[in-house]
């Protein structure tokens, strides 16, 4: 079976500026791909080429094995989307936007279904101007999935949401991949690609400059080991390590790409000289820390 | 299609100004008709009524809907409907639907007054009518969209329509008599769309001197020709021009 996203050497320019240069990247069947990046990255610019809203100035786009601009109607019905702003219109409420919604739509949920999916029964009757940010945006996320689509993609589903309310999407997420749906997304929240997604491509300045599992993104970036620097020592009294310390207000940190020997090292001196490292702290890199490094270091 | 007149539909009940011209206007114009509609003047009287007509496709349909898809686009409904299943014409004809109907009903109505008030005759061939009105209607829905692509802002459309109001007005003698403009100009602005809209309603209506209902169908073949030839090129301006989206 095909990838249910293919794109290939994508680019989009708006008059002299080019948004999309040269983006590729494969959503597989069943998985959940995220689009991390900056404001300006490129993602909502991406992923309208994928929605099929317009024609990239280069490169290929294939959804579900199709064109979603030449073949949109075939695209559309198995397909969700959200975009990056709402689009109902403010007098209507919640229930009757998506009973236009799910109108034309083959096989739609009740629209009581979708409301209760994103928690919004109570506010079903009121109008959507009235509605705060993060409750449009679960109507939104209503809208896309009352169709029961094949393929969500879901630009900053839980931007403005606070933080119960996130939560509470990612359960709805994660139980639609249980389903067998496909999800592209994008936030710029790492915490949520590194909660829900298999795969993650980040985007800077309209290119791809990582991507993988989180584990493969961040594997490339080194590991941090920190403890408060014991009494009466100085870091040349540190023992060896690969890596290099640093310290600041009396707290140690080694960044190091060998983390269990430069840990299992560490603490055999320890051990031999009778040493407490108070706060000993040492994890792998995180992808925020992978994600810094390259949006600051590339800047 | 029928879902998103519906939405629609809810929200022209919802704004007061468009309910009260959709339905107080008419019952008021009725009124004065009925009091003081009939001229004495049988071709007057009947300028009077079918231009009622031409009003009802500017003033209600035409520019309610410049703002209608204004308003649409500027809230991205426009651009959300289009990452849905409806296609570009029927996301379109759905938006302008419920105003459509309306302008119709009102039209509908006047023609009824027309006949109960001021003695203007049964209509003398209604497909004629009929092709009038409703050709009439969907140039007008296209104008609307074409006219909805210059136009930034639903306050602007006051000002952007005004071209389309005005030509049409003046090219239809209905504001002014038919001599006050020099020849050569009346007749080319007869040619925009509101001239052959309001020949076919005349004609369908009054019918012409001399013939009868077949002969007015042969009459109302140039105009409808031309009708016709405003219509493709709606369809083509709003293809070329309409914007799905508000300008970044």
């Amino acid at each position: 079976m095909t990838a249910a996203i293919q794109v290939h050497d994508l680019r989009r320019r708006y008059g002299t500026f080019e948004a999309v240069r040269g983006v590729s990247f494969d959503v597989e069947r069943g998985e959940l791909f995220a689009l991390l990046g900056t404001n300006g990255a490129g993602k909502t610019s991406t992923l309208e080429l994928v929605e099929g809203l317009d024609r990239p100035t280069a490169g290929t786009v294939r959804v579900l094995g199709r064109d979603p601009v030449r073949d949109r109607a075939q695209v559309r019905a198995r397909t969700g989307v959200m975009l990056q702003e709402g689009g109902f219109p403010p007098d209507l409420t919640p229930a009757e936007a998506l009973r236009m919604w799910a109108g034309p739509l083959p096989a739609a949920r009740p629209v009581a279904e979708a409301l209760d999916l994103v928690d919004l029964t109570h506010r079903a009757g009121v109008r959507i101007r009235q509605l705060s940010g993060g409750e449009r945006r679960r109507l939104d996320l209503a809208a896309a999935a009352i169709g029961r689509p094949e393929l969500l993609i879901l630009d900053e589903p839980t931007t403005g949401l606070d933080p119960s309310s996130r939560h509470d999407t990612w359960r709805l997420l994660r139980a639609l991949l249980g389903d067998g749906v496909t999800i592209l997304l994008s936030t710029h929240y790492l915490q949520e690609a590194q909660e829900l997604a298999d795969r993650v491509a980040i985007l800077h300045e309209g290119t791809v400059v990582a991507a993988g599992s989180v584990a493969e993104v961040v594997a490339g970036f080194p590991a941090r080991i920190a403890f408060d620097l014991p009494p009466g020592l100085t870091l040349d009294g540190l023992p060896d390590v690969v890596g290099a310390y640093s310290e600041a207000g009396g707290r140690v940190t080694l960044h190091t790409t060998t983390l269990q020997a430069a840990l299992t090292t560490l603490l055999g001196w320890a051990a031999a000289h009778d040493v407490a490292l108070d706060g000993l702290d040492a994890r792998s890199a995180t992808l925020d820390e992978a994600f810094l490094s390259i949006a600051g270091g590339a800047a | 299609m029928r879902h998103l007149a519906a939405a629609e539909l809810h929200l022209l009940v919802r704004n007061r100004m468009a309910m009260f011209n959709a339905f107080l206007l008419p019952l008021l114009v009725i009124g004065l008709l009925a009091a003081g509609g009939d001229t004495g003047d049988p071709d007057a009287t009947a300028r009077l009524v079918t231009g009622l007509l031409g009003f009802v496709l500017l003033g209600v349909l035409y520019y309610t809907l410049v703002s209608t898809y204004v308003a649409r686009r500027e809230d991205l409904v426009l651009k959300r409907l289009r990452v849905g299943v409806l296609t570009d014409p029927e996301i379109l004809i759905g938006t302008a639907g419920p105003v459509t109907a309306v302008a119709l009903g009102q039209m509908t109505l006047f023609v009824a007054a027309g006949a109960a008030f001021v003695g203007l005759p049964v209509p003398a061939n209604a497909a004629v009518l009929l092709a009038g009105v409703l050709g009439g209607a969907a140039v007008f829905v296209l104008l609307a969209a074409a006219s909805a692509a210059f136009t930034r802002t639903v306050e602007l459309a006051q000002i952007t329509t005004l071209p389309v109001l005005l030509v049409s007005f003046v090219g239809a003698d209905f504001a002014l008599p038919a001599d006050a403009l020099p020849p050569a100009v009346a007749q080319t602005l007869r040619l925009l769309p509101l001239g052959p809209t309001l020949e076919l309603v005349r004609l369908g209506w009054l019918g012409s001197p001399g013939r009868d209902a077949l002969g007015v169908l042969g009459e109302a073949a140039a105009p409808a020709g031309l009708l016709l030839a405003w219509t493709v090129l709606g369809w083509l301006a709003v293809r070329r021009w309409f914007r799905w989206e508000p300008r970044r």
